[in-house]
């Protein structure tokens, strides 16, 4: 009975499909730990498509804040919204269907240390689907040539660099082709050549796979970089390029500061915010 | 006094989470979907990487159970009946113990550290984010194969005690080899083969569930990760102690 009253009417269906709908709300959501409060007030809307970019000093808050989108953490206040699903009260078993749309790249790439790269990347289809192994092992293979890393297919996680690990993570998040991807600083400790090679593979998922991607970073040059350009597919190959004004405006800032939302923009607003505390974090 | 009701408030949350665990293990043991693959590797792991330690420590215990029972049986005249001593201590107490205790020191701790490193490098919510219940995923063929290895590496102990026991006391302590075996033969109550074999199911649940528990609660670190595995073995060794004492006073009220 319970598992009837869930079920979506194809009119919610629909509006959560259409351009435009939301897909992640935050609705004044709050979080401490004991005496330490994280988040005070929060409220925030992804669009479908979109991309949130999100700034803040180490320790704002920020990978809590993909937390409690994953269900990985509970807040304390506040109403949470995940594609149609209301979470913030979900038990574990329910947020497991949540989580099928959703895909998670973590701060350090949480490969497991345990398996391949096949295995992790494919982890969610031979684990937890009923997938055919044939077509599992040929979705792995595709994602693994559209991250550029086919040939380390059999390789264990500690044989690889920085930048291919992180670039494997995202493999893994995106194998189950999910709707909204969150990438939680992705390119931190990163030398540049390498962050934008994963950069690029974020803005190839989000306009060639029409995900919603939520991006935490503290590094401007990335942040950027990911709002002002696009991929396009030419005959075949896919190339990044500048963006248009219109493509620009689809990447949303926003800085968490002190608990707070100290600042919600496009890309050109936060490079002329007249605000102290930004503009120091932005020189 | 404040310190000392933090304690308090503390050990009870701990010891809360704890039977939630297990709770949360055993309803996932009796309900799909279960990770086979996973069962037989730790079922390998805990049986094979134990086995070494195992067979030495249970070969010695017999050996030297032997010449200290030999000392005091000859203030008796009782030389002949060391087989049986040898037999009734492994087989109900030091069998069980030890083996629990070399379990610990082997696989208790190499669980703590392995789910607690998986905790603080983000591994255990990477499983929960793929759709993954760590519990079903991790726990549970871990603490089955704890709750079967503990007894069969127990056996395995047991026999290779008595063993020793026999090197020492044919090459030793002259006595002829079939006393020996058939002292022990004739003292082996049904008694005693029951307790030594209930021991070790509880003894390898409680050597398991300490340590899982431990390791995903671990938190702070690389170092947080060496605390665990610390705190993994100090409670398991003695819970094993602890746990042994309360089950011999249960079995003898109830079987003896
Ligand atoms: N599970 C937890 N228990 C206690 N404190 C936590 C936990 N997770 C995060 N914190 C604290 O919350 C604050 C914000 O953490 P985080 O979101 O990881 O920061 P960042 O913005 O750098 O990603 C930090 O001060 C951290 O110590
Ligand atoms: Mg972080």
């Amino acid at each position: 009975m319970a598992e009837k009253s869930r079920e979506r009417s194809s009119a919610a269906q629909e509006v959560l499909d259409a351009p435009g709908a939301p897909v992640v709300v935050f609705d004044h959501v709050s979080l401490a730990f004991d005496e330490k409060v994280i988040l005070k007030d929060v409220s925030f809307t992804l669009i479908s498509g979109h991309t949130k970019i999100i700034l803040g000093a180490s320790g704002a808050g920020k990978s809590v804040t993909l937390k409690i989108i994953l269900g990985l953490l509970a807040a304390d206040g506040g109403v949470v919204w995940v594609n149609g699903e209301r979470v913030d009260q979900l038990a574990e078993e329910d947020m497991m269907k949540v989580r099928a749309d959703l895909g998670m790249v973590f701060q350090e790439g949480a490969l497991f240390d345990s398996l391949t790269v096949r295995e992790n990347v494919g982890y969610r289809l031979y684990e937890e689907s009923d997938m055919p192994l044939p077509v599992a092992d040929r979705r792995v293979e595709e994602v693994l040539g559209f991250i550029g890393l086919g040939e380390f297919m059999d390789r264990m996680p500690s044989e690889l660099s920085g930048g291919q690990r992180r670039r494997v993570a995202i493999a893994r998040a995106m194998a189950s082709k999910p709707k909204i991807l969150l990438y939680d600083e992705p390119t931190t400790g990163l030398d540049p050549i390498t962050a934008t090679t994963v950069d690029d593979e974020i803005i190839k998922l989000r306009d060639l796979e029409n995900v919603s991607s939520i991006v935490v970073t503290h590094q401007l040059r990335d942040a950027f970089y990911l709002a002002t350009h696009t991929a396009v597919k030419e005959n075949g190959t896919i190339r990044v390029v500048p963006a248009d004004a219109q493509k620009a405006e689809q990447a949303e800032f926003m800085m968490l500061r002190d608990g707070f939302i100290a600042f919600e923009g496009d890309a050109d607003e936060l490079r002329h915010s007249e605000d102290e505390y930004l503009k120091k974090f932005l020189s | 006094m404040s310190f000392i009701v933090d304690e308090l408030k503390n050990g009870a949350l701990e010891v809360q989470e704890y039977v939630h665990l297990c709770a949360r293990a055993f309803r996932a043991m009796v309900t799909p979907p279960t990770y086979r693959y996973d069962i037989i590797e730790q079922f390998d792991m805990v049986g094979v990487s134990s086995l070494t330690v195992v067979l030495l420590t249970g070969f010695f215990t017999g050996a030297v159970l032997a010449l200290q029972s030999g000392l005091t049986l000859d203030q008796f005249g009782a030389r002949p009946v060391v087989g049986r001593l040898v037999s009734a201590s492994m087989i109900k107490e030091l069998g069980p113990v030890l083996t629990g205790l070399m379990l610990t020191g082997r696989v208790g701790s190499g669980i703590a550290a392995e789910l607690g490193s998986m905790v603080v490098t983000d591994q255990i919510n990477a499983l929960r984010a793929l759709g993954t219940d760590p519990v079903r995923k991790l726990v549970v063929p871990r603490m089955l194969a704890g709750i079967v290895m503990a007894p069969v590496l127990t056996v395995v102990a047991d026999f290779v005690g008595i063993v020793g026991g026999w090197i020492v006391a044919s090459f030793q302590l002259q006595v002829a080899s079939g006393i020996y075996w058939s002292s022990i033969l004739r003292a082996l109550y049904m008694q005693d083969i029951w307790m030594g074999l209930i021991k070790p199911f509880a003894l390898g649940f409680v050597i398991v569930s300490v340590a899982c528990h431990v390791g995903l609660r671990t938190s702070g670190g690389t170092q947080g990760v060496g605390r665990a595995t610390t705190v993994a073995v100090v409670t398991g060794s003695v819970g094993v102690i602890a746990v042994d004492f309360f089950i011999t006073r249960i079995l003898i009220s109830l079987m003896y």
